[in-house]
């Protein structure tokens, strides 16, 4: 601001002494944190290479052509997982809500529907979502109805079954989170119930939750990599492929990479996002 | 003459073991603007959210232009689209522009075309000075902005009826003035409006009927000369002569 920089000229003697100290302190703690930096990693260096197996986990594991080497086969695997994630996405997205709304909503009418909504959040939150793969993936092919089915859709509907579960109840506490008196003032104005979900309640309870979304998203992302299980070339199934075909595990740290770099921008966007509406909706004044 | 725009039969509203409301009469004629006041805890808010149906009666009948609104075959969300109800701590959609918070109701409620409700939206918005700040969020007014914001989102599909609930409690002193002029601009408009309120001076200024509240019952009712001057119940005066200067 313009404003601070024209005060700046003749501020006191004791805010000068104040602002110095305080750039000493900045200077020694960013060498603090720097030297420290180099000794951790010096120490983690010379542990592991003057360990006796380093020079054969180095081959194994950190093998640079096996990792270029198994990019593409991991590079298709990856559009599978992408695939799974996509779809899954907004399916769960669609159902999560659904029963999110179908849990905060106090209408005697929908009593069972509430009821089976939590029966649901419950079985699925109690079961491990490779067990649920399981069932799904060898289960539906199993009773016969629906000839071959892709395993990308047998992966996604677990996928989303499981997910769905977890998401409803982020956005169920997000519901729970908008004060009352707005659900009021939109019933005042003659909204029906659902227009007030929809219009006045479900944007800011989502709001609310946006950093447990994400995180729920990004691990959704990791388990993805399930899908391997039930027969989906996905990421992970071709690394494995890989590794059995070069007798070397590079290809299962070149999936590992893989994974993070697809989390990482999401982590980012809901953390530039987040403060984005909270500096659109709020004045100054964060403490 | 046409008949009262609100009628209340015998009111009954119980919390629990504790009744709050305890057989309330009253009838609001069209452009009369009454005032209910009493002690926090009288029953003026409930009463306020019972005749908006936001609380469900226990006992009694709601008529609104001798409709039975209490009747359970009622679709009561057509019903509060015919009342305009402002509240103490304003209720403004915190994620919607405020224009977009006096055109809800309008075009989502009354099915007014978008341009049609921007346009009156824009019209009330001047009248009460914050038409720079159509766009921007709520959080960016003032608390009397903000408040006279919520009484324009209430009036904008002219409601038959006006409930305002002590809407300058929440308020700073200094900007209970600028929304207690915008309620007498809308009584001079016409607007039949009931409201609670705890500004004696203005109930006074403002109220056709003054209606004491006193533990769920009205203990009396009367135009303000007579309550503040001469007045029936002991109770009455007792109450009113904290507030006299």
């Amino acid at each position: 601001m313009a404003s601070v920089a024209t005060l700046a000229t003749d501020v006191s003697a004791v805010e000068l002494w104040r602002r110095s100290y305080l750039k000493q302190q900045t200077y020694k703690s960013v060498l603090i944190a720097a030297i420290s930096l180099v000794v951790f990693v010096g120490i983690v260096v010379f542990l592991l290479s003057g360990s006796e197996g380093w020079a054969k986990v180095q081959a194994s594991f950190f093998d640079w052509d096996t990792f270029v080497g198994s990019l593409p086969a991991i590079g298709e695997g990856l559009l599978k997982n992408l695939q799974v994630l996509g779809y899954s996405l907004v399916l769960v997205l669609i159902f999560a809500t659904l029963i999110a709304v179908a849990r905060t909503t106090r209408t005697p009418v929908l009593f069972p529907v509430r009821l089976l909504a939590s029966l649901y959040v419950d079985l699925i939150r109690g079961m491990p979502a490779l067990l649920l793969l399981y069932l799904i993936g060898f289960g539906i092919p199993g009773l016969g109805i629906f000839g071959r089915i892709d395993p990308v859709i047998l992966g996604t509907i677990a996928i989303t079954m499981c997910y769905s579960a977890y998401v409803a109840e982020v956005l169920r506490s997000g519901i729970n989170s908008v004060h009352p008196s707005q659900r009021a003032g939109a019933r005042a104005l003659g909204l029906t119930h659902w227009q007030t979900m929809r219009i006045v309640v479900l944007p800011q309870a989502v709001r609310n939750v946006i950093p447990a979304l994400m995180n729920d998203f990004v691990a959704m992302q990791k388990d993805v990599g399930l899908v391997s299980t039930i027969g989906v070339i996905d990421v992970v199934r071709a690394a494995q492929i890989e590794v059995a075909h070069t007798w070397n595990f590079t290809p299962y740290v070149a999936a590992g990479v893989v994974f993070v770099l697809l989390a990482l921008p999401f982590v980012r966007l809901a953390d530039w996002y987040t403060n984005r509406t909270r500096e659109r909706e709020q004045k100054g004044g964060t403490v | 003459m046409s008949g009262p725009v609100l009628s209340l039969r015998n009111i009954r509203k119980d919390f629990g073991e504790h009744r709050v409301l305890d057989g309330i009469d009253l009838d609001v004629k069209e452009h009369e603007v009454v005032v209910l006041i009493g002690a926090s805890g009288s029953g003026k808010s409930t009463l306020l959210r019972c005749v908006n149906l936001l609380e469900r009666i226990d006992d009694g009948q709601i008529f609104l232009q001798g409709e039975d609104i209490s009747d359970p075959r009622v679709d009561k969300d057509k019903a509060r689209a015919r009342i305009g109800v402002v509240f103490q701590s304003f209720n403004l959609f915190p994620h919607l522009s405020v224009l977009r918070n006096v055109t809800l109701a309008l075009t989502d409620v009354h099915h007014i075309p978008k341009e049609e409700a921007e346009a009156r939206a824009m019209t009330l918005l001047e009248r009460i000075g914050v038409a720079s700040k159509a766009h921007v969020y709520p959080d960016r007014l003032s608390g009397g902005q903000q408040q006279r914001v919520a009484i324009v989102r209430a009036i904008a599909a002219n409601p038959e009826l006006l409930l305002l609930d002590e809407i300058t409690s929440a308020l700073d002193p200094n900007l209970v003035g600028e929304v207690l002029d915008l309620v007498l601009d809308l009584k001079r408009g016409g607007s039949t409006i009931v409201m609670a309120t705890h500004e004696m001076d203005f109930a006074r200024q403002a109220a056709d009927t003054i209606v004491y509240l006193n533990h769920g019952r009205i203990e009396e009712a009367g135009t303000p000369e007579k309550l503040f001057n001469n007045p029936d119940s002991e109770q009455t005066a007792a109450f009113l002569s904290r507030y006299r200067k």
